[in-house]
């Protein structure tokens, strides 16, 4: 299966990233508030299974792709055939 | 008889930068520095161990996340928790982190810049293994260079740690939007300290400080002193 998760800096926690991207798009006259920068992992996964396949990938968040003090993930699964 | 020198691990990941100095450093302060390969699965004998700064495995993912999983990585954290002295210098600090040895994280600088200059520091304890050279609330001048040096935890663990008294340096002045200006912190047992100033780049004043030699000659101090202990 393919797997893409998505990670993000929680909510709350600072993110200068997200605060200088807004204000470059300010500066390019967009009006937007609120940009937060996070990353996209994907993923193939060799499970077959939705549910092996969630379960085994939000062990890789959990132990390496996220650090949970600071970043939350969300995991989206597809059979690949889309 | 003169006492033996303490023989100090500087481990080496691929990316590191400050190996050589931190080596030159301890050399200069009487220990003698052995080099471990980050693939090595068990370490030399040992009294203590350096994690130099630098750029482990490219910063991928976040910094000190990869390099967390070098088979070194495995027994520095066995002779970490069977008491051993573990410091962690800037990337070492990070992997630290990330191994779950020292709490809290390193974030990107507030700035979202490089950090790269003397920086004044304040010591909060001078009875840990890494500053019994120095005193309470003495200022020391040691150099930063880092892009994520901005180490947060949140107010639950953070008061924990000040409870504990873990915050063993602290910034004097704003540096990167660490919180309450935390520069060095130290694992609750007392054995395991990081930190982003590089105490290794001050040594000699011909190089602008040698506050750094107060902290690396404390650690060399310790590790002499258990050396002798198990002799």
């Amino acid at each position: 299966m393919k797997a893409t998760v998505l990670v993000r800096p929680k909510q709350g926690i600072l993110d200068p990233q997200g605060q200088a991207v807004e204000s470059s798009l300010r500066q390019l006259g967009f009006s937007v508030e609120g940009a937060r920068i996070g990353r996209v992992v994907d993923l193939d996964v060799q499970a077959t299974d939705p549910t092996a396949a969630r379960a085994e990938v939000e062990r890789m968040c959990e132990q390496l792709l996220a650090n949970p003090l600071i970043e939350s993930y969300e995991i989206e699964l597809s059979d690949g055939t889309a | 008889m003169t006492s033996p020198q303490p023989r100090i691990g500087i481990v080496r990941f691929p990316g590191a930068c400050d190996d050589r100095d931190a080596s030159w450093a301890v050399a200069a302060l009487d220990a003698e520095a052995v080099f471990v390969w980050h693939r090595q699965m068990e370490l030399p004998d040992l009294d203590a161990v350096v994690l130099p700064g630098g750029f482990s495995y490219g910063d991928y993912l976040r910094c000190g996340a990869l390099a967390r999983f070098a088979p070194a990585m495995e027994a520095i954290t066995e002779f970490a928790n069977e008491g051993g002295l573990v410091l962690g210098i800037c990337n070492g600090f990070q992997i630290l982190c990330e191994a779950g040895l020292l709490p809290g994280v390193l974030r990107r600088n507030r700035s979202l810049t490089f950090v790269c200059r003397d920086v004044p520091l304040v010591v909060e304890r001078s009875d840990t293994p890494f500053t019994t050279r120095c005193q309470d609330g003495q200022m020391l001048t040691i150099p930063v260079k880092h892009g994520e040096g901005n180490w947060y935890a949140d107010d639950d663990l953070y008061a924990e740690l000040e409870a504990r008294r873990q915050i063993v340096l602290r910034y004097a002045e704003p540096v990167n939007g660490s919180l309450n200006d935390v520069a060095g912190v130290v694992n609750e047992r007392g054995n395991v300290l990081g930190l982003m100033p590089h105490p290794e780049h001050a040594v000699d004043s011909l190089l602008g400080s040698a506050d750094g030699a107060l902290l690396l000659s404390s650690l060399v101090e310790s590790a002499r002193e258990r050396a002798l202990a198990v002799v």
